[in-house]
């Protein structure tokens, strides 16, 4: 191949196109980027970056240096709008057409957003832009925030929001935050966590819409209004200056429609990240890999150079199958959950206390452990990490 | 000199963290001491707290690797080294060398011990 083209300079992407290097790739490199940065890390943005404690600079996923060796073809702020893989080309929003030998998909995913005229003082948190308005919003004096969805975004911002000193209100659909990613029990532990830090949740409700400030001049806000009210799908209003909607993201696939490729929660692709088109492989939040989509940095970060060596020898040679693993910081505790649950998984706190707030648990099914969770046990959940990617999993105790 | 603690209350595969400023981590790897900055220089987080193995320490949010001897990551996501310091015994005592320009505390720091607050 002389020409690799990378879309989404993300984590994902940047991995990728590091692992085309680091394997001997010696082409030419583009990497397509819609946001005008170079990649850089996500998780802190609701955390550290919102507080204040860390800068935008010090986000960033690669130094020059690093940036010098990699030696590709920048194209940020260009968003991709096609692929067309009979003629290997990939259509850019202003115009013009790359033409491109093999192609890595990392445009990763966008947040859901709730149905409606958007509203100024309205945010979702996914991109360093987003959490620069929020965060700006934020440094005004003390305002009522309202996070729609306890998902790890929501609690993360609730979490930040408290500790900016801010009153915060988070709302969750279901009967608990968290519920069928970590089961009853632990999602009782998150719904504590937020009450222990004076932050309201209310569970057990949608939100049916949200309204602007009456009387407030809509000229003020670009003519959309601002938001005042969030109306509840059982019929309550909460007040609110700031509102932060977490409920989820979606694959960016649209931009892929007629491509040939199969669209479906994401790229399908298999085990290796390859797709069944040609010299076209997907990585990171888009992909679909072996039936799955991962939503973690830690594949993200890794499976890339699965990819792309499968790309580079035409055929997939290689599968990643990781362990999935993730973390999440929130009200001073870390919390790191590794493998897979399910609603059918027996919970047993095997060190430490939820009541103490540092634990360490194990989800397990016929006999067999299917993850770990921790809350601020770092060392003896790495152990229990490392055991369960073991061939075999974790050893009976 | 910094003193860490009494080379009893380091045994093997423990490991201490120094609250200076950068922290300093020292680790009794299966008799040997080392002592590295704490901080992973990935993300912010305690190399302290992470999983020892032989010479190689592994971060604990993103598993990243280092060397020991070396301060040199062994693997992604860590690509820069962090400081090494040399360590010594005299008397039972862990003593680090602070191997820095930049001004170390006049008190005795307070040595707090890595994982869950357990005496280490």
């Amino acid at each position: 191949m002389r020409t690799i083209t990378v879309i989404g300079a993300s984590l994902a992407g940047l991995h990728a196109a590091l692992a085309l290097r680091t394997q001997g790739y010696d082409g030419r490199l583009v990497i397509v980027g819609e946001e005008h940065h170079r990649p850089y890390d996500r998780p802190p943005l609701s955390k550290e970056f919102l507080t204040g404690a860390l800068t935008a600079d010090r986000l960033s996923l690669a130094d020059a240096e690093e940036i010098a060796e990699l030696d590709a073809d920048w194209l940020l702020g260009t968003r991709a709008e096609g692929l067309d893989p009979p003629s290997r080309t990939v259509a850019l929003a202003d115009g013009r057409k790359l033409s491109t030998d093999g192609v890595v998909l990392a445009t990763g995913a966008v947040p859901r957003t709730l149905p409606g005229e958007p509203l100024a003082g309205v945010h979702t948190l996914r991109t360093l832009d987003d959490a620069a308005a929020l965060r700006e919003e934020l440094s005004r004096g003390q305002v009522r925030v309202v996070v729609i969805g306890a998902g790890f975004i929501g609690a993360e911002v609730a979490s930040s929001c408290a500790t900016l000193g801010h009153s915060v209100t988070v709302v969750e659909a279901a009967a608990q935050p968290l519920l069928p990613q970590l089961g009853a029990r632990m999602a009782a532990f998150c719904a504590d966590l937020h009450t222990d830090h004076g932050v309201t949740l209310l569970t057990g409700t949608g939100v049916r819409a949200l309204h602007p400030e009456p009387g407030r001049s809509a000229a003020a806000d670009g003519g959309r209004g601002r938001v005042g009210w969030v109306e509840l799908a059982d019929g309550r209003f909460l007040p609110a200056d700031v509102v932060v909607v977490g409920i989820g993201v979606q694959p960016a696939t649209g931009w892929l429609q007629g491509s040939g490729l199969v669209l479906d929660d994401g790229v399908v692709c298999d085990a290796g990240g390859a797709t069944p088109v040609p010299g076209v492989v997907a990585v990171g939040d888009v992909a679909r890999r072996a039936g799955h989509r991962a939503e973690h940095w830690t594949s993200a970060m890794e499976a890339p150079a699965v990819a792309v060596r499968n790309l580079l020898a035409g055929t997939t040679v290689e599968t990643y199958s990781a362990v999935p693993y993730f973390w999440s910081d929130q009200y001073g505790i870390r919390l790191q959950l590794a493998g897979t649950t399910s609603a059918a998984d027996t919970v047993r706190v095997v060190e430490g206390s939820p009541e103490d707030r540092s634990f360490l648990a194990r989800y397990e099914r016929d006999g067999a452990t299917t993850a770990v969770l921790a809350a601020n046990r770092p060392r003896p959940f790495t152990r229990a990490r490392r055991e369960l990617s073991r061939e075999g999993g974790l050893a009976p105790v | 000199m910094i003193p860490v603690c009494r080379l009893e209350d380091l045994p093997a595969g423990e490991s201490v963290r120094l609250d200076l400023e950068p922290p300093i981590a020292v680790f009794n790897a299966d008799g040997e001491l080392y002592a590295i900055d704490d901080t992973c220089t990935h993300q912010d987080a305690s190399l302290a707290e992470g999983w020892l193995e032989g010479c190689l320490v592994e971060c604990p949010l993103h598993a990243a690797s280092f060397d020991l001897r070396t301060g040199r990551p062994t693997c992604l996501p860590a690509r820069k080294a962090v400081r090494t310091h040399p360590v010594s015994v005299l008397d039972g005592t862990v003593w680090v060398h602070v191997e820095s320009a930049q001004p170390v505390p006049a008190t005795a720091p307070h040595a707090t011990a890595a994982g869950q607050g357990s005496a280490a």
